[in-house]
């Protein structure tokens, strides 16, 4: 008898309703597909305990998610890879956990540039009866999904601090992902998102014109998974500032912004190349908050990420040449909730001083 | 023009070459001095607290360079990756723009070698030759002079070891990155208490980088910084002439955080220790342990002794 697969993968925001939905249709009946159980204090004190000290801090979330989901019999587990130390995480973690006696098949997918052949190719030995064209509107539907879930996050994240109700953008979100987890074709997931993105276009709002902005840049784990950056984007928010940030999954995978010229030359000679991985970003989106006016920027890393480390003395003279406030924050599985609103709080009292002063 | 050069990170693999390229096209080089307390705590104080140790000691010797060194302009090399496809930390990538962005008002002299974006080593001598005023005939004699300088100066120091590779005595494998375990504050205490111990060091940095690249397969298929890759491989090659293995790195190391961890996880019969860095590397505590590491590593080889004589 054929073996029966389960599937399962970590953790990165809501990423994991299109991601279980494409693998799901790729493997076919040929097992199922699981993402990991939800993150909880659990997931990093597993996932600290079992990684090396100084690995920064989505490798140990991640080993957690890994963990779990073995623990809940997962045999065949997928990871991403990139440009910086994440494109190493794999063959690390994959030896920790076969250390610790688990036994399953572990994929790498690289994050940018794209190796959808290669997916192609795992799944095809899973489920021989796979064929290239349902993959293709498999992945046509995916892409999709990806981008209605970016565009109606970033409509919350702009507005959520302005609800004259409070919850009322968030009611909506949730209706959206359980509808859009069952769209069956690219057009219906289209039509979903208009639908309600209307919806949250007429919630009443309170947005004041002379209203707070402030713009996120970072790290892409913890900038895209709330769990690890303690849901900071809503914290500030509920201060009623309006929140925007460029990182996100469609953003990373798809864009065409998403390249190193662009990207350099919105650095402004900031950068003269680039510092690896998403720090290039941080400073050249640093610019781009910085020209259209907003008050401050939160800049967010994992502890450790060097490639962010790298941009934060080139941010900071970018924050002393525009005059425009940086806050930076460093996550690791033990940083303080208490810690990160305090200092969260002052930078938004701060700002609020500064406005007003320029008011009077 | 005088050129400074911080001592620190790349300059303990290419110093040579650097100096003979320089000098070759009529220009005087100044290098920092050793690395020392008031040189390390100008690098803690101008760089981001969690830069890597390293890092910051390169800051240190640029602010000594500005402040102290009386120099033109100071040179940051930019090395990202290998004409094989390997490639160096980020740090490496990003020293050039930190620099400039550190200390805005002052003079800095740059490279870029990166085979992935099409600048060869060549182009990039020729590059930095340019901006020195020199012709691109001038730059690339000078550049061959200083890359067979270099050639041999590292042929020299391989033949050297390998006589101490084949020696009947207790070794060890330092499994470091050059510009660690060659610094005055970070890796001369360790070397010094070796020493006392009359215990014969080898160094991982030393054999013939793409060979030791290629073999570093054998132990992890998938590393991808070259200045592990050439450790890694190292510790494939001289796994059967030593006693012990020391590794050393400075915190918090990305890619040493992982090919550390990976080693040790797959290589079971060797002994060996890891030692962290940092800007408070205490010289007493580094003793301690090595004179323990190293009392383990005699009392195994004279176990193994016996057992052959009976």
């Amino acid at each position: 008898m054929q073996k029966k697969y389960k599937i399962s993968f970590p953790h990165i925001g809501k990423c994991h309703i299109p991601v279980k939905k494409i693998m799901q249709t790729l493997l076919g009946d040929n097992g199922e597909v699981f993402a990991a159980p939800p993150i909880t204090k659990r997931t990093i004190e597993l996932g600290a305990k079992n990684s090396p000290e100084f690995v920064c801090v989505p490798f140990k979330y991640t080993m957690g998610n890994f963990i779990e989901s073995l623990e809940q019999g997962a045999n065949v587990l997928f990871q991403i890879g990139g440009d910086c130390r994440l494109g190493f995480y794999s063959e690390v973690q994959d030896e920790i956990l076969k250390d610790l006696g688990y036994d399953f098949d572990f994929h790498t997918l690289k994050i940018t540039g794209g190796n959808a052949k290669g997916v192609y190719e795992i799944f095809k030995k899973m489920n021989p009866k796979l064929t290239m064209a349902k993959a293709v509107k498999a992945l046509a539907l995916c892409v999709r999904t990806i981008y209605a879930m970016d565009g109606i996050e970033k409509y919350i994240r702009q507005n959520i601090g302005f609800e004259v109700q409070e919850g009322s953008l968030e009611a909506i979100e949730k209706r959206f992902l359980v509808e859009i987890e069952k769209a069956k074709s690219m057009l219906s997931a289209g039509r979903i998102y208009k639908k309600y993105l209307r919806q949250l276009k007429k919630v009443p709002l309170n947005k004041p014109a002379d209203r707070m902005k402030i713009g996120v840049v970072g790290e892409l784990y913890v900038l895209m998974e709330p769990f690890s950056n303690y849901f900071i984007e809503k914290e500030l928010a509920k201060f009623g500032v309006e929140v925007t940030r460029f990182i996100t999954a469609s953003y990373l995978i798809f864009s065409p912004q998403h390249n190193v010229k662009k990207i350099l030359e919105q650095s402004e000679g900031y950068c003269s190349y680039e510092i690896g991985a998403d720090g290039t970003d941080s400073v050249a989106k640093s610019v781009v908050f910085a020209k259209e006016g907003y008050d401050g920027i939160l800049h967010l890393k994992p502890f450790g990420c060097t490639p962010e480390i790298n941009s934060i003395p080139i941010c900071n003279r970018v924050s002393e040449d525009y005059g425009i406030p940086i806050l930076y924050f460093s996550f690791d599985s033990q940083t303080s909730e208490t810690g990160v609103k305090t200092r969260l709080e002052a930078f938004y009292d701060m700002l609020l001083m500064k406005k007003r002063g320029k008011a009077i | 023009m005088r050129i400074g050069i911080p001592k620190a990170l790349l300059y303990f693999k290419y110093r040579i070459m650097w100096r003979s390229f320089f000098e070759s096209l009529g220009h005087e080089v100044i290098a920092s001095p050793d690395t020392n307390k008031t040189i390390l705590d100008m690098g803690v104080n101008s760089s981001i607290d969690e830069s890597c140790t390293s890092a910051k000691i390169f800051m240190g010797h640029v602010e000594w360079l500005i402040k102290h060194g009386e120099v033109d302009t100071i040179f940051i090399p930019r090395v990202v990756s290998y004409e094989d496809g390997d490639i160096t930390c980020t740090k490496f990538h990003g020293l050039y723009d930190i620099c400039r962005a550190t200390y805005p008002d002052a003079k800095f002299l740059h490279h870029n070698i990166d085979y992935d974006h099409g600048h060869t080593e060549l182009g990039a001598y020729k590059a930095l030759g340019a901006t020195l005023g020199a012709k691109p005939a001038e730059s690339q004699t000078a550049y061959e002079k200083a890359l067979e300088g270099l050639r041999l100066y590292e042929k020299e120091l391989e033949t050297k070891q390998e006589k101490v590779a084949k020696k009947d005595s207790l070794k060890v494998l330092m499994v470091a990155h050059p510009y660690n375990i060659y610094d005055k504050l970070i890796g001369e205490p360790i070397l010094k208490a070796l020493h006392e111990l009359n215990c014969d060091v080898i160094f991982a940095d030393i054999p013939e980088s793409s060979a030791m690249c290629k073999r570093a397969e054998t132990l992890s298929a998938t590393v991808y910084w070259r200045y592990n890759k050439e450790l890694i491989g190292a510790v494939d090659y001289y796994k059967n002439d030593i006693d012990g293995i020391i590794f050393l790195a400075t915190f918090p190391c990305g890619p040493d955080s992982l090919a550390i961890e990976l080693l040790t996880r797959r290589l079971k019969d060797i002994p060996m220790t890891t030692l962290i860095a940092d800007s408070n590397f205490g010289e007493a505590g580094i003793q301690t342990r090595i004179e323990s590491f190293i009392d383990i590593l005699e009392a195994r080889k004279k176990a193994v002794q016996n057992a052959k004589e009976i």
